[in-house]
């Protein structure tokens, strides 16, 4: 994006034109409508693959953007996704009331966390994620009176949405409203990354000692983007709990810190859509795949983290700006 | 405009055994250019990592102006107005020249925070940040990602983050650290250029360039400050003589 | 009162022994090179399914299969060391993280295909069955065996590190790289000899976890979380940091266990986010 500024562009028209919708984007968004007409059946899925997308995109705001390594993520997806669950058990099934609680509570929780996170970096910081990660597993699976253990929790029961749809077999309430939601959030998340306070993020992620040299409240910065992202996954595991009306204390796992950490480098980091498209290729993978053991899967996966880490270092997204890169250069 | 616009009293630091600062005692009146000279291992690097807060001084208190700044943080100490360049180059490698100094104007202007309007709606401060990179040389090359600009650009782009922030006192830690000696000549122009009521400290082995630029020299030896005085005071200093110029190649 | 507290003080060493052997080559890797290494722990699975297999199918005693288990994942993770690991220690600590759990699941799913998902069953010989009783106090044999292995090695480890030559370059590459690389140390072979005798040391410890805690493909991640508060809260590059680390946290795992089991691992975990918060570069780290 930036480099290939023209000459002659005042300050401001160069600012202005890193944030301009492109082409592809609208494209984009429109061709996610293109499930409701074209592949009616996989409507599940496609839900499915919109709120993992959304998980992803909250980890990109802390990782990609942030600079900010987390192997614990999924504690902020779990908390949404339990929020939602007892709330439509305890207190009503209204899903969008549902999802501001999800959101809130992981908030809280993000927010109250994000002092220690804002404290540490490299090691540590890994160790703290995973650490905070597990125990909130773990503190899941004793909690067994309230949440239901390893059995899962048991009468999750959801509204009609607006109370007019309902949640049907299909899928077809479910992917709109997984849809709508991920749309909105994206809106959010393109606003802040290209706001001050993106740059500011990038800021740390590139150099954390020049930022404090500039003067810029570096911690301060970690606790709200962490705040932001903890609600963002807080929607997405509301979003799961809601759409498929169970929770399983595998909300809660490493292996779906471990995911979302997946899908986000094999799309691409810090590029917004990374996730996204990441989310789309590995979900629908696991789907074509579906009928091998789940252990098995895993190798694959695997051996995709190898192979990215060693020849793709920037994702799909970044090895496809490269490709792009070099034949504009070829052409010229 | 009296007193000091940086002073510190007796500050100390070791790390175990090695001392790295011993009793300095520094002085910088306003809009004075100051140079730093010293040998290797002489602790100048570290007397600037303790004025702004990247060391903790083991005892001695720094004062910004009347106030005393010692127990700040690095950052609160730039938001009053005391900047620095680092001799290695601290960058943003992958954050255009532009943008790296339009988030120094947004964090020195407070709204580095805000993250829900865009950062086109602030005009005035890329336009700052542009007015910056241009008075130092780099207006052509602002839209170019730092790490590809060249070394000497990078350099500039140093000075360039500090003078962002607005400061009442800049310390260049060599600044033309690495830069050919006829750039480097150039480079120093355009820190002599700087506003008059700057007071500027900086670090350079190179006598011709120290001489030139600047109005009065510290010499530190082994932790402690050894002479300050004008140039030619400096250069008739039989002490000097023996432990620094005496040493160097320089008449 | 007192017969159940030692045996479970002893149980509780025993556990610690275990996870010392398992955790001290990524302790000592980790404060050389930096690397997060995360598929430490599918060396020691390695380790156990080679002693399962040598004893299973090609019947060979259980004392000479230890040997064998060292060496494998020693041989393994000396060639992962020189085809992958070595090209990232210079990368960002993520591409570490996630080449490494790349591993883990790939080791993972590869075991689970050649040996299924179950626990592997493992036939102790009869001399390290049943137990001893020392003033009232029930010692089982196999833990007796377990510990006093665990502190020879750890002897010779302190002793190899303190007295010989190459010690002398662990220590220098640990403590400080840039002034070993100067003072003429090949680090980087000196890295991967370290990295090869840690492997080999987790491999030892998964061939003698079996008979403890069992062995199933979940092994390289249950374990990993262990071994990382061991490292962590020892501190690293610290042999005797580990040692320590690893004793505290298996008396209070097994104790934990006994005596409040629905609070489960959750105590553990609490354990070692406070501590970490508390002192982040561990309890014996340099800084």
């Amino acid at each position: 994006m930036a480099g290939a500024a023209p000459e002659g562009v005042t300050p401001h028209q160069y600012l202005e034109n890193q944030t301009r919708w492109r082409r592809v984007e609208i494209a984009f968004w429109l061709a996610t409508l293109l499930p409701f007409v074209v592949t009616p059946t996989y409507l599940s899925l496609a839900s499915q693959i919109a709120i993992t997308a959304l998980f992803a995109l909250s980890l990109d705001l802390i990782l990609g953007y942030a600079g900010i390594v987390s192997l614990g993520h999924a504690a902020f997806f779990g908390l949404g996704a339990y929020t939602a669950g007892l709330m439509s058990k305890f207190v009503w099934g209204e899903p969008l009331t549902g999802l501001v609680a999800a959101a809130a509570i992981a908030g809280l929780v993000g927010f109250a966390t994000s002092f220690i996170i804002a404290r540490f970096r490299h090691l540590a910081l890994i160790m703290i994620t995973l650490g905070l990660g597990l125990l909130l597993h773990e503190a899941a699976n004793s909690a067994s009176w309230l949440t239901g253990g390893a059995d899962g929790l048991q009468g999750v029961d959801i509204w009609p949405l607006l109370g007019a749809f309902k949640f049907d077999l299909y899928g077809r309430t479910a992917y709109a409203y997984s849809l709508v939601v991920l749309a909105l959030m994206f809106l959010v998340a393109r606003r802040l990354i290209h706001s001050p306070f993106g740059l500011a993020l990038r800021g740390i992620r590139e150099n954390a000692v020049r930022m404090s040299a500039i003067g810029a409240p570096n911690r301060s910065h970690v606790r709200k983007v962490y705040t932001i992202s903890a609600v963002i996954a807080g929607i997405a595991g509301a979003l799961l709990a809601q759409t498929t009306e169970t929770v399983s204390l595998e909300v809660l796992s490493f292996e779906r810190s471990a995911d979302v950490l997946v899908i986000l480098i094999l799309g691409g980091a810090g590029r917004l859509y990374g996730g996204i498209l990441g989310a789309i290729i590995y979900m629908v993978a696991r789907d074509q795949f579906s009928g091998i053991n789940p252990q098995f899967w895993y190798f694959w996966i695997g051996l995709l983290l190898v192979a990215v880490v060693m020849l793709l270092p920037n994702g799909i997204l970044g090895g496809l700006a490269r490709f792009a890169e070099r034949w504009q250069g070829g052409r010229r | 405009m009296n007193g000091a616009a940086l002073a510190t009293r007796g500050l100390n630091k070791s790390f175990g055994s090695l001392v790295v600062a011993k009793d300095v005692e520094l002085v910088l009146p306003h809009g004075v250019r100051y140079a730093l000279i010293g040998p290797n291992g002489a602790g100048k690097t570290t007397l600037i990592n303790l004025i702004t807060g990247m060391l903790r001084p083991d005892t001695g208190r720094i004062f910004l102006g009347e106030d005393d700044i010692t127990s700040l943080a690095p950052e609160a100490r730039v938001r009053r107005g005391l900047a620095r360049t680092f001799q290695i180059n601290a960058l943003f490698p992958q954050l255009s020249a532009l943008e790296a100094v339009t988030l120094a104007v947004c964090e020195r202007r407070g709204f580095a925070g805000v993250w829900w309007r865009g950062l086109p709606e602030y005009r005035d401060a890329a336009d700052e940040a542009h007015a910056i990179l241009a008075s130092l040389l780099l207006g052509e090359h602002c839209y170019r990602l730092t790490h590809e600009l060249s070394y000497g650009q990078q350099r500039l782009l140093e000075i360039a983050l500090a003078l962002a922030t607005r400061p009442r006192v800049l310390l260049l830690d060599e600044p033309a650290a690495g830069v050919p000696r006829d750039e480097s000549a150039e480079l120093f122009a355009a820190i002599s250029g700087l506003a008059n009521d700057l007071t500027v400290l900086f670090i350079e082995h190179d006598m011709d360039i120290v001489f030139r630029f600047a109005a009065r020299i510290i010499v530190m030896v082994s932790g402690g400050i050894l002479v300050e005085g004008t140039p030619d005071e400096v250069a008739e200093d039989t002490r000097v003589r023996e432990v620094y110029l005496g040493k160097a190649h320089h008449g | 009162m007192i017969g159940p507290f030692v045996g479970v003080l002893f149980d509780g060493f025993a556990y610690g022994m275990l996870l010392f052997l398992l955790s001290v080559g990524l302790s000592v890797t980790l404060g050389m090179m930096n690397f997060i290494n995360l598929a430490h722990c599918s060396f020691g699975m390695l380790g156990g399914y080679v002693t399962v297999t040598l004893m299973d199918h090609l019947g060979w005693p259980f004392l000479a299969s230890l040997p064998v288990a060292f060496l494998a994942a020693a041989a393994v993770s000396i060639l992962l060391e020189r085809t992958l690991y070595r090209r990232l220690y210079r990368a960002s600590e993520l591409d570490q993280c996630l080449l490494t759990i790349g591993i883990v699941f790939m080791s993972v799913a590869a075991a689970a295909y050649v040996y299924g998902t179950v626990q592997q069953p493992l036939q102790l010989p009869d001399y390290l069955q049943g137990s001893v009783v020392i003033a009232g106090v029930n010692f089982a044999l196999y833990r007796v065996f377990l510990v006093a292995t665990a502190l020879a090695i750890t002897l010779v480890l302190v002793a190899a590190l303190e007295w010989t030559r190459f010690g002398t370059r662990v220590r220098a590459a640990v403590d400080n790289q840039r002034m070993a690389r100067g003072l003429g140390i090949n680090v980087d072979r000196t890295f991967a000899i370290t990295f090869a005798l840690g492997g080999g040391l987790a491999g030892l410890g998964g061939a003698l976890a079996i008979a403890i805690v069992g062995l199933d493909p979940g092994f390289a991640f249950a374990y990993l979380v262990y071994v990382l508060i061991v490292v962590s809260v020892g501190g690293l590059g610290s042999i005797r940091g580990s040692f320590a680390a690893a004793a505290v946290l298996g008396i209070s795992d097994v104790a934990g266990k006994y005596y409040v089991p629905q609070l489960g691992a959750f105590l553990i975990y609490l354990v070692m986010v406070g501590l970490l918060m508390w002192r982040p570069s561990g309890l014996f780290g340099k800084r």
